[in-house]
C-alpha cells in the first residue's frame, strides 16, 4: 500500500501540499517562518534542476546564472524601466528560458565533465555581468528591489512570502510530476541511461535535453525573483559560483531523481547552517562533515535511501 | 529497399570503412559476417544514423537518408537493435517498450505492445520488473521488442546471439525468421557465422572495412575461404 502510494509522482505533491499547509501552525515564531520561506524558494530551484540532473542526467554548474536573471529582472525592471514588479517577474522567467534555449543548443552537445565546465563558465559570465554593469545593476554592492504589489496589497514579511513560495513550490512540484509521468519524462530517463539507445528509438536527444534545460532555468529564475523580492535586495552573489554549487549539492544530498529528495536536500542545506551556529567558528567544518558523512553512508541521497530502507520502493 | 553505396567512415583520423556497398531487398534476411574489428557494427551505426559518415550514399526506399538525423530515420522505418542490447536498466520492461514506440501515434501503441508481448510471452510476465534484472536472453528479447515497437520495415540486428546460451540463440534466430514472415526486412550482423548463414537469404563478408565476398548464403557456406576463415572447417 505504502509502496504503491509512493511510486506515484503525484503522491509527493499531495504530501507536500499538506506539509506546506500545516507547517505554519507548528512554527513557534516569525524567524522559523522566514527560514521555511527560504526553504520553499530554494526547493523550487532544486525541483527544476532535478529534471535536468536527476532525470535527463545532464549536470549544470551554472544554474545560479538563471537564478540571477530572475533576481535582477525584478530589480532592474521596476527601477530602470518602470515595469510593475509582477510583470518583471514574468519577463525575467521568460528571459531565463530564452537564454537557456540559446545557450543550451550549443552546450548540451557536450557530455559529462565538458558539459559541467561549460555550464560553469556560463554561470560565471552572468555573475560578472551583474557585478560589472554597475549603471544597471549597482555593481558589487547590488541594488534594492521594490516590493511586489498585487491587487493593491504590498507583499512583504515572512507570512506573505511563506505562502507565495509555498504555493509556488506545490505548483512547481505538480508540473514536475506531470513532466515525469509523461512520455517526455520517459524520454529523459532513457537519455540518462543511454543516449545511443535513446537515439535509435527515435528520441530527438538534443531536443529533450533542451526542454529539461529550459524548464529548470525557468524554475531557477522564478525562485531568484522571489528571493530578491523577499530580501528587498539583490547582489551579484545571487548568481555566484557558490550558489550554483549549493543547488547541485541540495539535489545530490536529497537524492537525484526524486522530487521529494530535492526538497529535503534544500531544507537540509538551509537549516543546517542555522542549527550549526552552536559550533560558532567551526560551523563550516561541521557542515562539510555532515555532507561527507551523508555521501559516504547514503550515496544515493537521503530520500531514495530512506524509501529503500522502509521498503517503499522495489529495486 | 536499402542501398548502401561506397560508404566511408572514420573515427577521428582512422578510416574504418573504405567504401562499403551493399543492398538489402524488401522481405530479405541479409547477413553481414566478419571478424572482430572488421567494421560490422560501424556500418550498422552509420545506417541508423548515430555515426556520421564521411563519404558515400545511403538510399532507403528511393530516398537519400544519409543527411537525416537518427530520430528521423526511425520515422522512415529503420530500427536498430544495438550491440550488447542497451536496454534501459533502471526502467521497467513496459517502460522500455513504450520508449520503443516513442514515435508512434498514441492510439497505435497499445496494439503494438500486445503484439510484442504475444511474440515474447516471457516479457509479458515481467512487465513491471526493471530491465536490468532480466536474464541476458530476456534482455535480448526486450531489445528486439523495443525496436519492433516503432513498427519498422527494416530491422538492423547487431549481434543478437552475443553471450547467450545455444538454446536461446536458436530461439532468437527463430524469432528473426518469424519476423520476416510478418513482413519485416532484416539486416543481421553475426559472429556466429553458422547460424547467420542458416537463416539468411544472402550474405556479405566484410574484412577490415571492405566487402570481400557476397552471394547467396548456401554458396558462401560452401566457399572454401569462408569455411576456412569463419567456420573453422
Amino acid at each position: 500500500m505504502m509502496r504503491r502510494f509512493f511510486d506515484s509522482p503525484y503522491a509527493v505533491v499531495l504530501v507536500l501540499a499538506i506539509v506546506v499547509a500545516v507547517l505554519p501552525l507548528l512554527l513557534p515564531s516569525l524567524f522559523y517562518l522566514r527560514v521555511a520561506a527560504l526553504i520553499c524558494i530554494f526547493a523550487l530551484v532544486v525541483v527544476g534542476l532535478n529534471l535536468l540532473i536527476g532525470f535527463a542526467g545532464q549536470v549544470s554548474l551554472g544554474h545560479a546564472g538563471f537564478f540571477g536573471i530572475g533576481a535582477y529582472a525584478v530589480a532592474i525592471g521596476p527601477t530602470h524601466l518602470g515595469i510593475p514588479p509582477w510583470l518583471a517577474l514574468i519577463l525575467g522567467a521568460i528571459a531565463a528560458g530564452v537564454v537557456a534555449f540559446l545557450v543550451g543548443r550549443p552546450i548540451l552537445r557536450l557530455r559529462g565533465h565538458y558539459l559541467a565546465v561549460a555550464t560553469l563558465g556560463m554561470g560565471l559570465l552572468f555573475a560578472m555581468v551583474f557585478a560589472n554593469e554597475s549603471a544597471w545593476t549597482g555593481g558589487p554592492d547590488g541594488m534594492p528591489v521594490p516590493r511586489l504589489v498585487l491587487f493593491g496589497w504590498r507583499m512583504s514579511g515572512p507570512w506573505t512570502w511563506y505562502w507565495i513560495a509555498g504555493v509556488t513550490l506545490v505548483i512547481g512540484a505538480w508540473i514536475a510530476a506531470n513532466v515525469i509521468a509523461s512520455p517526455t519524462g520517459r524520454a529523459l530517463r532513457a537519455i540518462h541511461d543511454s543516449e545511443t539507445a535513446a537515439q535509435v528509438l527515435g528520441i530527438d536527444v538534443a531536443r529533450y535535453k533542451l526542454i529539461a534545460f529550459v524548464l529548470s532555468a525557468v524554475y531557477a529564475a522564478v525562485a531568484g525573483a522571489y528571493l530578491a523580492m523577499f530580501d528587498g535586495l539583490v547582489t551579484p552573489e545571487a548568481s555566484g559560483f557558490l550558489r550554483s554549487i549549493e543547488f547541485v549539492t541540495m539535489a545530490v544530498l536529497g537524492g537525484l531523481g526524486s522530487t521529494l529528495g530535492g526538497i529535503v536536500g534544500a531544507a537540509l542545506l538551509v537549516l543546517l547552517p542555522q542549527l550549526l551556529t552552536v559550533f560558532h567558528d567551526y560551523e563550516h567544518i561541521a557542515l562539510g562533515l555532515v555532507m561527507i558523512v551523508v555521501m559516504i553512508f547514503v550515496p544515493a541521497g537521503i530520500v531514495p535511501s530512506l524509501a529503500n530502507l522502509l521498503g517503499w520502493r522495489k529495486s | 529497399m536499402l542501398k548502401v553505396e561506397n560508404v566511408v567512415c572514420r573515427y577521428g583520423r582512422i578510416e574504418v570503412l573504405h567504401g562499403v556497398s551493399l543492398e538489402v531487398g524488401a522481405g530479405e534476411i541479409v547477413s553481414l559476417i566478419g571478424s572482430n574489428g572488421a567494421g560490422k557494427t560501424t556500418l550498422m551505426r552509420v545506417i541508423s544514423g548515430i555515426l556520421p559518415m564521411t563519404g558515400g550514399r545511403i538510399v532507403f526506399d528511393d530516398e537519400e537518408i544519409d543527411r537525416l538525423p537518427a530520430h528521423l530515420r526511425v520515422v522512415r522505418g529503420i530500427a536498430q537493435v544495438p550491440e550488447a542490447r542497451q536496454v534501459f536498466a533502471p526502467l521497467s520492461v513496459n517502460d522500455n517498450l513504450l520508449l520503443g514506440g516513442f514515435r508512434r501515434r498514441a492510439a497505435d501503441v497499445p496494439r503494438e505492445l500486445d503484439r510484442v508481448y504475444a511474440l515474447f510471452p516471457a516479457l509479458a510476465e515481467k512487465r513491471g520488473i526493471a530491465a536490468g534484472n532480466l536474464s541476458g536472453g530476456q534482455q535480448q528479447m526486450l531489445a528486439m521488442g523495443r525496436a519492433l515497437m516503432s513498427g519498422p520495415r527494416l530491422l538492423l540486428l547487431d549481434e543478437p546471439s552475443m553471450g547467450l546460451a545455444p538454446v536461446l540463440v536458436d530461439q532468437i534466430l527463430d524469432t528473426v525468421v518469424a519476423l520476416r514472415k510478418a513482413g519485416v526486412t532484416v539486416l543481421l550482423v553475426e559472429q556466429n557465422v553458422n547460424a547467420a548463414l542458416a537463416i539468411a537469404d544472402r550474405a556479405y563478408v566484410i574484412e577490415t572495412g571492405r566487402i570481400v565476398l557476397s552471394g547467396p548464403s548456401a554458396t558462401l557456406a560452401d566457399d572454401p575461404r569462408v569455411r576456412e576463415a569463419y567456420l573453422g572447417l
